[in-house]
């Protein structure tokens, strides 16, 4: 079977820094991931029930002068990076669906975890107004306080936390 | 001049073409850089695999010093710049939750988004958890809107918080970051597990 290797770790820093700045000086923001998460769970639940949309503060600012969340930059960013990890994996030759796991936990075990990890990191992220690529890259970009504060904090308690869930990996 | 899109105010259609191809470059390096596979992303946390801290850092670090030169030579208003709001109790308690996500999800949403593009069923489960940790979040903001907003900080700068001028910050960065690598490296060897790499 043919597999590619990764980019060198340094030079792929380079690559996504260059982006980064593109996005600095082309849009005037940084890269965000979370931010789409959440605009596409506003557009669900303005589908499914607009009248609770409309009376929850947190949905109901998205749905003034009549614009649709989903029309907005960080969910076209979203599309556009699907597009590209679907483009590097042609590339590389690593298109292949599967589950990615240690050898000595089972299928369900990793995919409840994986479940929980999106559920706990995305409440952090709305509570931190961004994740790993909106808050913390972007905000040490442009030397945000909360950007290496934010930073900090995930580096920290996922080092804490390591240790409890070793066996999911090592 | 920079941003070019609001100084020479873009229509709509052109800022989202914008934002469609920033997603492409984005998504394309998170990919190369490896970041589409959980137990590489998760081996920065037993030490076996620092690819995280080593793109992470020098990623930073290349948008740092482009936007400071940038703005250096005239090219880029940083002013006009999203610098982002310092909410300390969010912020701190917002990234120990992260933290706890990553290490049992293995992904955080970017690198979640990376890896589904390329076929991993663990990232879909992930983004899927994401999306009912995104609603949980909105529908339970009242009880915790008080404590998040609390203790605002405004859109504070490091480099002005510790009284050096952004230049020298960059530099320790920097300085900090080769530090960084260098421990990396050297963890790599001691904590390395051939049995989980030669698999990635």
């Amino acid at each position: 079977m043919i597999k590619s290797k990764y980019m060198n770790p340094y030079l792929a820093g380079v690559l996504l820094g260059m982006v980064l700045l593109a996005a600095m000086f082309l849009s005037g923001r940084g890269l965000g991931a979370s931010g789409g998460i959440k605009d596409t769970v506003v557009a669900v639940v303005g589908a499914v029930d607009k009248q609770h949309a409309m009376n929850t503060p947190y949905y109901s600012k998205y749905y003034q002068n009549g614009e649709h969340p989903l029309r907005n930059w960080l969910t076209l960013e979203i599309f556009g990076m699907v597009v590209g990890g679907f483009l590097s994996g042609a590339l590389s030759h690593r298109l292949k669906f599967k589950i990615e796991k240690s050898p000595k936990i089972s299928n369900r075990k990793r995919l409840l975890f994986a479940f929980l990890g999106g559920l706990f990191f995305v409440y952090g992220a709305q509570l931190a107004r961004g994740c790993t690529s909106g808050a913390a890259l972007s905000g040490m970009a442009v030397l945000s306080v909360a950007g290496f504060v934010t930073m900090a904090a995930i580096f920290g308690s996922a080092y804490f936390f390591a240790w409890f869930f070793r066996k999911l990996w090592i | 001049m920079g941003p070019i899109s609001i100084i020479s105010d873009f229509p709509e259609w052109l800022n989202m073409l914008i934002a469609f191809f920033i997603g492409i470059g984005f998504g394309f390096a998170l990919e190369q850089a490896g970041f589409s596979s959980s137990r590489r992303l998760a081996g920065m946390f037993y030490g076996y695999d620092t690819t995280v801290i080593k793109v992470f850092f020098t990623a930073a670090i290349v948008a740092l010093a482009g936007s400071q030169l940038l703005s250096f030579f005239g090219l880029l208003n940083l002013k006009l710049v999203f610098v982002n709001p310092y909410y300390v109790n969010s912020a701190i308690l917002g990234g120990i939750i992260m933290g706890a996500g990553f290490i049992m999800g293995g992904y955080c949403p970017g690198t979640s988004i990376s890896a589904l593009s390329i076929g991993k069923i663990d990232a879909m489960i992930f983004l899927l958890g994401g999306m009912v940790g995104a609603f949980l979040f909105m529908e339970t903001y009242p009880f915790i809107q008080a404590f998040a907003m609390e203790n605002y900080k405004g859109n504070m700068r490091i480099d002005e918080w510790l009284g050096v001028s952004p230049g020298v910050f960059t530099l320790l960065l920097i300085i900090a970051a080769v530090a960084m690598f260098w421990i990396a490296e050297l963890a790599e060897k001691k904590f390395s597990r051939p049995d989980i790499t030669s698999d990635l």
